[in-house]
């Protein structure tokens, strides 16, 4: 950080791949304005209910991926116990959903 | 060596370190004080329901107030005592096994214990206000949310804010565990304690949330007029049981886990072999945990969810038996063949296996759900827990803390004392509980205040009320062994039973406040008995010796969590005079501004150098 004394190539390989990084964030998040509009859209020009609420989801959830391994960095390396952590979370959430929606209010 | 500092500066500035600390080993005392006097004051409430069940239709205590005691007695053993002490022994030993000299968020840590305490101070302090919560330590609604008075909101506010502390310390050991691990410590070299705090603060992290959700909940229905569990106004109260117990039973996991850890490393040291089938033990303790999540509504099988959802919760209960089966035998096979040296923490574990297998096989017993109908609301179902509770964790806490006694506080235990406290208990523990199982069977439902003549259930019930005694018998003389010893007891080693296999073996019993003087080097599992077997004194560092930068103390956490506790009070009698909301903005304001000084004030900590520590070890006192 303080002194650069990395050999050339070594500094050529890491601008390359920050300029990756920037390419991949900046379409990502093109893409996450176009699913907003898509969806306002959608509401605006009232599309059936049936077909709006589960593609609202579904854009709902790439969104959030998108938001965690492309602006959150969990898809470098390094991020496994996250991953492992947020995945066992969602799941317990989850179940108790289902526990909700099947046991209770059956 | 910092508490021999202290002494000489006065009480006044031992207290106030206390205030202030962020040292793990000293958050450690705190746990492990407050905890001891919450389990002493559980105990005296057992004795008195035990007393009242002493003889048919006995007067002893009325029963209103009898239903004040079980609820006590209930939540201040599971939230006050058990959690605790457990946290205790993480504080103590997690991070000197994985070679860390603090835990990831030192202030935090305070902040869980603070927040712990006021939390366990708010629910007794019900108890001189007009009376404590009567509704079981499950609270189910709709009794809870009927019971008159502020029992009930006592219960509400003071686990959410315990519960808060221990959300706080599960994630902090998480975050420790993956992070703060020495060089060399793989996840497959880590010791089976600190295996098990990571997998118990998994289960903190995933299960609390449900508890605090249903307490809010609660917490609406009882204070600002909402109908969550009300029937009458279209609410539901089955909701109020299933998130207790999807909270509820992987506590019971989260209570039961780390002492299998120190169990495992107890076995090993005193039998002076590596643990039997160490990846089996850890994969049975990430099976136990994960399972522990699918299993809740075994205790609800009464309910009326049905056949399919009764045979998929009885398989899945049934399922935890073969991990925890795995892990008894692995013990056994431990031990086979070891040189065996029998010492106090030895013999509560060694007596832990047969007691905690009979609660384990009333377990499987209670999740055939169709007996479960017969079982069910029984003393059946009192002897079981129990078993599993008293014969697995309090055997377990015992053990432990025999064994890490002596790095704990640099002298061991007394052992004479400690068999002599360990046979009343024993013999008092099979006495109280076994007979349960059959008053259960006879009949006899829990929670009530009085059984009749003529039942057949009199000479049970004598029996068990002087097994309770003959336990608290051994309790006390457990705490005279304490008193005793550290009048008595000369200084332990560094590796104070001899046959250390770990890392917090390899320095000063206690150790200097920054643990380490030089960060080890990890070559194996058991890494200082890596080392003894290459004739090494100590561990190979793993770094040049340097200053050391440690973190300062602080009083915020003390007044953060004096803010949560003065706002609780506000909570519960807003409802009565709404000028109490002054004590909820107060708090709140105490709590935040805290918070903001906090955020605002730079503290970056402080180092302790080089000359320093040169000058420690020329002392003996760190290494
Ligand atoms: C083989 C393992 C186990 C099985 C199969 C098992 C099964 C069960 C079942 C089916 C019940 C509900 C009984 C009823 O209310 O009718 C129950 C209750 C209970 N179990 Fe276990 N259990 C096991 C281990 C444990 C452990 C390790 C602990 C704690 C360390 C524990 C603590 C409790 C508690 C506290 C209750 C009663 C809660 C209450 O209603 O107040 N159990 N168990
Ligand atoms: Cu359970």
């Amino acid at each position: 950080m303080a002194y650069n004394s990395k050999p050339a190539h070594h500094e050529e390989y890491q601008r390359k791949q920050h300029r990756e990084e920037m390419k991949h964030q900046v379409l990502t998040f093109a893409l996450m304005i176009l699913f907003t509009f898509i969806a306002f859209g959608m509401v605006i020009m009232e599309v059936d209910t049936y077909f709006i609420i589960p593609t609202l989801i579904i854009l709902a959830i790439v969104q959030v991926a998108f938001q965690l391994y492309y602006f959150m960095h969990m898809k470098n390396k390094g991020h496994d116990m996250p991953a492992l952590m947020m995945y066992g979370g969602a799941a317990v959430a989850l179940l108790t959903i289902i526990t909700f929606t099947t046991l209770i209010w059956w | 060596m910092s508490t021999a500092v202290a002494q000489k500066r006065g009480l006044g500035a031992a207290i106030w370190d206390y205030l202030t600390t962020v040292d793990h080993k000293k958050i450690a005392h705190l746990y492990l004080y407050a905890g001891g006097l919450f389990f002493l004051i559980g105990g005296l409430e057992a004795m008195i329901i035990r007393i009242q069940l002493m003889k048919p239709d006995n007067n002893f205590i009325s029963a209103g107030l009898y239903n004040e005691m079980i609820t006590m007695h209930g939540t201040t053993m599971i939230f006050l005592a058990a959690m605790p002490l457990i946290f205790a022994l993480m504080n103590a030993v997690v991070p000197l096994q994985i070679g860390a000299r603090d835990v990831a968020f030192p202030f935090l840590n305070s902040l869980g214990f603070w927040l712990f305490l006021f939390g366990g101070l708010m629910l007794n302090v019900s108890w001189f206000t007009g009376g404590a919560p009567d509704a079981g330590w499950t609270n189910y609604a709709p009794l809870s949310t009927t019971s008159p008075g502020h029992g009930v909101d006592y219960y509400v506010m003071g686990l959410q804010i315990s519960g808060a502390g221990t959300l706080i310390g599960g994630i902090n050991f998480l975050v420790t565990i993956v992070n703060m691990r020495a060089p060399g410590m793989t996840y497959m070299r880590m010791p089976l304690f600190t295996w098990s705090v990571f997998v118990t603060s998994t289960l903190i992290l995933f299960a609390f949330p449900a508890l605090t959700v249903g307490l809010f909940l609660m917490m609406f229905d009882r204070m600002f007029g909402s109908a969550f569990f009300d029937v009458g106004l279209g609410g539901n109260a089955i909701i109020w049981e299933h998130l207790f117990w999807i909270f509820g039973h992987p506590e019971v996991y989260i209570l039961i886990l780390p002492l299998f850890g120190a169990f495992s490393d107890i076995f090993s040291t005193f039998s002076k072999k590596r643990l039997f089938g160490y990846s089996a033990m850890v994969f049975a303790t990430v099976l136990i945990g994960f399972l522990g999540f699918m299993v809740w509504a075994h205790h609800m099988f009464t309910v009326g969810m049905g056949p399919i959802a009764n045979s998929i919760f009885a398989v899945a209960t049934m399922a935890i038996a073969v991990p925890t089966g795995i892990k008894i035998f692995n013990w056994l096979f431990t031990m086979w063949g070891g040189q065996i040296k029998m010492t106090a923490a030895m013999l509560w574990s060694v007596a832990f296996i047969p007691s905690f297998t009979i609660g384990g096989m009333t377990g499987v017993m209670l999740a055939a759900a169709a007996a479960d109908y017969q079982y069910h609301d029984t003393y059946f179902v009192v002897g079981h827990f129990h078993y599993v509770i008293v014969g697995g964790v309090v055997f377990g806490i015992f053990a432990a803390l025999h064994y890490w006694w002596p790095k704990m506080f640099g002298i061991k235990l007394n052992e004479k004392l400690g068999k002599l406290a360990f046979w009343p208990f024993f013999v008092g523990f099979h006495l109280t509980f076994f007979i349960q199982h059959f008053l259960g069977l006879m009949g006899m439902p829990r929670r009530y205040w009085v059984f009749l003549e003529g039942q057949g259930l009199e000479t049970g019930n004598m029996i068990s009320t002087v097994g309770a005694f003959f336990m608290a018998i051994g309790t006390l003389i457990f705490v005279y062994n304490v008193i005793y010893s550290a009048k008595k007891e000369k200084k332990a080693d560094g590796d104070a039973w001899g046959t250390g296999r770990t890392l917090e073996w390899a320095i000063p019993s206690p150790p200097p406040h920054y643990n380490f003087v030089q960060t080890p080097l990890v070559r194996g599992l058991d890494p200082l008995w890596v080392e003894k077997m290459d004739g090494k004194e100590g561990m190979t560092p793993a770094e040049p010796l340097g200053d050391i930068h440690m973190p300062n103390a602080s009083f915020l956490p003390f007044m953060m969590s004096l803010g949560t506790f003065i706002a609780g009070f506000g909570f519960i009698y807003q409802v009565d005079n709404k000028a109490w909301l002054i004590a909820v903005f107060a708090g709140m304001g105490i709590l935040l501004g805290s918070m903001l000084v906090r955020s605002v004030k730079d503290d970056l900590g402080h180092h302790i150098h080089k000359e320093e520590i040169e000058e420690d070890i020329k002392k003996g006192v760190a290494k």
